[in-house]
């Protein structure tokens, strides 16, 4: 443009500043009042949706909880089933999963751990490392029942431990691993890359760099994703029906450690399943009893471990 | 100041010859090869011959030949990506956590060749400690802090608590640090001030007896007054530690600092005592560096 009218506006004035009116600066305009309509629009939207999460949690223990609580009491918890379990307590169900929980724990517990270590702390990236990942990544997604089958082929008949306490553990432990193994190698990570870089320039190998700095700075996360793993492995059905649940068996009342770990045991899981789908006349109370009892050890790990991070949070200080 | 024009005599008595001016034809020698500049190991705290570096398909450093004279505080200067950090780094091994990264030359400190196979990474940080640009105490005491170097060697440590301590307080004097903390060596190092914290974090190297400090730009993250008196406590430690120093503060290089290596593009363009460079720079590319025309 302005090549070709060379000289017909020779430097235009400066335009006279239009005197404004100082009060009617910084003031909202037509679309300033658009933007901020659309971002508290999106703030409710997105707040109604965290909301929601909330929601269905409430009414589902809320419910859950009224209803039992006709059939709640300790008699129930410590009591034995009665009269084809129309009756009486869940004892050896709760006993059976504290039972599976331990087996599965000790299994699951090291070896995650030790391969979460060993991926963020010592692996380099090369085609052994990206190959656990991908194995870890997938065995998360393989369906329970897919791990059940396994633990029937692998623990059950291969490696003849039969219908068992054992091998119901053991394919626990494999379908919780990778849990542990993802909450261990992300609870190291957050350990500040310069801690480390401190302790190498003092001459620490990598074993001391981990067992002085990082690991005690990492405790509160990785207790998190095994007390995860617990609660996992406390609620799940499909891995042990067909690997060491029983539908009935019968033990003393309230003692504490009814079952041999090559015992088939009965479990809270599959006892709610059975109670509620294969066994006619059961009284509705008992069933939400029994749910309730094994929401209730799910919760009481959970709030255990989130108060664990709390405290460990707070004590840190970077 | 005397100190400086010293060396400057000893230094013009061993012609450095800078590498750059024709760097492709050395590249292509050998490393064994006989090279030119400096060839008395001894008056070296650190000597590169012909060091190269690779992040990957990238060359972070080229043909670095470099003297570091003992017991004297280095400046590397140059502009950002000049590679002055990764040659820091490459003095007590701390490139290699990053996958992909290849080194070809030597690097001699005390006359041993810190490459060779034999070299043991433990040992070698031990006596070539690095101080980083953001205080990284550990999330411990203060005095766990000071010990976790003798703790984690064993040996010394364990010795006795009494010549522990002793040598605690001897470490924290040194960077005058110790009145500040005497009281309270039980408090979590990371509750100091900044420049409590950087000092800490040359404090603790002091108990391993290092031959060599490495700073990366030690006061990037401290206001004035800290950076005074860092400082001031690297001028005391000038004369019993060899000290490299990463700096992009031209003033500060001048005011700490007895010599200078000034790089570029990976490359070490100038190496003089630090009154000489500022005042009456070699190379062209250096002048205009330190003019401010670049960087």
């Amino acid at each position: 443009m302005s090549p070709l009218q060379p000289s017909s506006a020779p430097a235009p004035a400066p335009a006279p500043v239009a005197p404004t009116d100082p009060s009617a600066l910084f003031t909202a305009t037509d679309r300033t009042r658009r933007k901020l309509l659309t971002q508290r629009i999106a703030g409710i939207v997105f707040g109604a949706m965290a909301a929601a999460i909330l929601l269905p949690l409430l009414v589902i223990l809320g419910y859950i909880f009224v209803r039992a609580l006709p059939a709640l009491d300790w008699g129930f918890v410590t009591g034995l089933p009665e009269q084809g379990m129309r009756a009486g307590g869940i004892w050896p169900a709760l006993a059976g999963t504290a039972y599976l929980v331990v087996f599965s724990l000790l299994v699951a517990a090291p070896i995650g751990v030790m391969a979460g270590i060993y991926l963020n702390e010592f692996a380099r990236d090369n085609w052994f490392t990206r190959a656990v990942n991908l194995a870890v990544v997938n065995l998360a997604g393989v369906p329970s029942i897919v791990h059940a089958l396994f633990g029937v082929g692998a623990f059950v008949v291969f490696a003849g431990l039969g219908k068992s306490i054992l091998a119901a553990s053991l394919t626990l432990a494999v379908m919780t691993l990778p849990v542990i193994i993802v909450a261990t190698k992300e609870a190291l990570a957050a350990v500040p890359r310069s801690f480390r870089e401190a302790c190498w320039n003092l001459g620490a190998s990598r074993w001391q760099v981990i067992r002085t700095i990082v690991l005690p700075n990492s405790f509160g996360g990785i207790l998190t994703g095994l007390i995860l793993e617990v609660c996992r492995a406390a609620g799940e059905t499909a891995p042990i029906m067909f690997t060491g649940a029983i539908v009935f068996k019968a033990v003393e009342s309230g003692q504490l450690l009814p079952y041999n770990p090559t015992d088939q045991c009965m479990a809270l899981s599959y006892h709610l399943h059975t109670v509620a789908t294969q066994i006619p006349g059961v009284p509705e109370p008992m069933l939400y009893a029994t749910a309730a009892v094994l929401v209730g050890f799910v919760l009481v790990f959970n709030s255990f471990a989130i108060a664990m991070r709390v405290r460990l949070r707070a004590k840190k200080k970077w | 100041m005397t100190t400086s024009m010293a060396s400057s005599a000893e230094l013009d008595a061993a012609p450095p010859a800078p590498a750059p001016a024709a760097p492709g034809a050395e590249a292509a020698l050998p490393a064994a090869a006989p090279e030119p500049g400096p060839r008395v190991p001894e008056e070296c705290g650190v000597l590169t011959r012909g060091f190269n570096l690779w992040y990957g398909d990238f060359q972070a450093l080229v043909d670095v030949s470099a003297c570091i004279k003992p017991r004297r505080i280095t400046a590397l200067i140059g502009p950002s990506g000049c590679g002055k950090t990764t040659l820091l780094r490459s003095f007590n091994r701390m490139n290699e956590r990053f996958t992909g990264v290849r080194t070809s030359g030597e690097i001699s400190i005390l006359g041993k060749n810190i490459l060779d196979p034999d070299v043991s990474l433990i040992e070698l940080r031990k006596a070539v400690g690095m101080v980083f640009q953001r205080p990284n105490p550990l999330p411990l005491s203060i005095y766990e802090n000071m010990v976790f170097g003798l703790r984690i060697h064993g040996g010394a440590g364990r010795a006795s608590r009494a010549g522990e301590r002793e040598t605690v307080e001897k470490a924290l004097r040194e960077v005058f640090l110790w009145d500040a903390v005497k009281d309270r060596l039980g408090a979590r190092a990371t509750e100091l001030q900044l420049e409590q914290q950087q000092k800490l974090c040359i404090a603790r190297l002091l108990p391993l007896k290092p031959e060599i400090l490495l700073m990366d730009e030690p006061c990037s993250a401290l206001d004035a007054e800290a950076t005074e008196a860092v400082e001031e406590l690297l001028d005391g430690l000038r004369s019993r530690y060899t000290i490299v120093i990463v700096t992009h503060n031209m003033a500060q290089a001048r005011r700490v600092s007895d010599d200078c290596l000034f790089m570029l593009s990976g490359r070490l363009v100038e190496q003089s005592p630090t009154a000489e460079l500022f005042v009456n720079p070699r190379d062209k590319r250096t002048e205009e560096y330190i003019q401010g025309r670049y960087g």
